[in-house]
């Protein structure tokens, strides 16, 4: 068990990590995943946010085992080697709007930087203009990180508080098994209060159990490795460390030849699966998406494997992107695959106002 | 008299950047570094080795830990 450990801290750990993303997200897919979604943090919450009726778009509700299944993949990967540590302190509330804004931006994209290259891989060029957007946010961000920005520092929470996340993960759980209904509308629709789509994207899934797998075994790679789709790119041009990239790039080397042999490699922009063609939107969105995620110091499946070792100021930002999505759809800002909605463009640029406030105003208090 | 960077309770990048930037500035000498999670020791002593520093690693009473930088 050290052994795997010890390698995945060493220089490998992202690469194989990545690897393993890169071949499993292809076959949840395969599975029932819709397309070139095996995984996508934001995707996945915002259909978290829809079965638990905090928006209404009635084709993106499910509650995505894979979420809970990555969560508690890291739980166990801190428990087993000492790393869980309840923590939190570090600008909880910013964090909690950085998680709001981050999803914003990544729904007007029609996805997380996961799912921007998993869409890459599997030959959706719209993904180029996202991931060159997610580059430029996390220019802007890096920028401020020169300057000084920073949330502050966290500090040692009471043991109890590192269980919050596990019991929230937990009550998914049941409520994705249980899936309760109190009734139905005068129309014949369920009142909720879970929803799952009967059609579209909420209604492809893989099998639950296959999903929690996969999610259990990433969650654990990736908290080992400490790997993270933004703090890859971060890193190149903050430090000149390539440590994470090389995981970026097994995943999406990895992600392109399970999609050629399974089939699912389709190159071109148009009709694509849950994806539009609108370039200046792809990147205008994830800007935001990259900016928000380099101010909270990780890609939204970090900031998940961070809650999964006890970090407090982490769930609030994943706690941000599920209340940031159910607010993203209820106000017409999230794309859909016919392009960007009636406040797409007015969401992405108050994100960047409001990002760039907090990019210049936080700074750590001398005490 | 080492130099002492205290970059416990930081969120990424920032211990590893702090670093960089303090070892730059310093060039040669002793920089002693405090961490107190694992991805910040990892990242500031893969930094400082890349940059031909050596690492010796003290484990501090309070859980967290000391990274002392010699070139």
């Amino acid at each position: 068990m050290s052994a795997i450990s010890r390698f995945l801290t060493s220089r490998w750990g992202p690469v194989l990590t990545g690897a393993v993303v890169g071949i499993l997200a292809p076959v949840l897919v395969k599975l029932g995943n819709p397309g070139n979604m095996g995984l996508c943090m934001v995707c996945f919450t915002r259909d978290i946010a829809g079965a638990l009726g905090l928006h209404r778009a009635a084709v993106v509700q499910y509650i995505r085992p894979e979420i809970i299944g990555l969560f508690f993949g890291a739980l166990i990967g801190a428990l087993a080697f000492g790393e869980f540590k309840p923590r939190t302190g570090s600008a909880p509330m910013v964090r909690f709007l950085l998680g709001m804004f981050a999803t914003f931006g990544a729904l007007v994209f029609l996805g997380c930087p996961w799912r921007a290259y998993l869409r890459l891989a599997g030959g959706d060029w719209n993904a180029i203009f996202a991931i060159l957007g997610l580059i430029a946010g996390i220019g802007i961000g890096i920028g401020f990180l020169k300057i000084g920005y920073s949330l502050g520092r966290n500090h040692p929470a009471p043991k109890a508080m590192g269980w919050v996340m596990p019991a929230v993960m937990l009550a998914l759980l049941a409520l994705l098994l249980l899936a309760p209904q109190f009734g139905r509308d005068a129309s014949g629709n369920p009142t909720g209060p879970i929803f799952f789509s009967e059609k579209g994207p909420g209604s492809q899934h893989a099998p639950i159990i296959i999903a929690i797998i996969v999610g259990l075994v990433i969650g654990f790679f990736a908290q080992r490795s400490r790997f993270c789709t933004v703090g890859a790119i971060r890193d190149v041009i903050l430090l000149r460390d390539s440590h994470l990239l090389n995981g970026i790039l097994a995943f999406i080397i990895l992600a392109f030849i399970t999609n050629l042999i399974l089939g699912q490699f389709h190159p071109g922009f148009a009709n694509q699966p849950v994806a539009h063609t609108n370039a200046l939107f792809n990147f205008g969105g994830m800007v935001l998406a990259g900016l928000a995620f380099t101010l909270a110091g990780g890609c939204p499946g970090r900031q998940l494997f961070l809650s999964g070792e006890g970090d407090g100021d982490a769930a609030m930002f994943v706690f941000g992107m599920i209340v940031g999505a159910g607010f993203s759809h209820n106000f017409s800002a999230a794309a859909t695959p016919n392009g960007p909605s009636a406040f797409s463009a007015l969401t992405v640029i108050v994100g960047l106002v409001v990002c760039i406030i907090i990019g210049f105003t936080m700074r750590e208090r001398k005490a | 008299m080492s130099e002492i960077l205290d970059a416990r309770g930081l969120a990424c990048p920032q211990p590893a950047m702090l670093a960089r930037q303090a070892l730059q500035k310093l060039g040669k000498g002793t920089l002693e570094v405090l961490v107190d999670s694992p991805t910040a020791r990892e990242n500031v002593s893969r930094l400082a080795k890349n940059a031909g520093w050596k690492v010796e690693v003290q484990q501090q009473p309070d859980g967290s830990v000391k990274l002392v930088l010699n070139k």
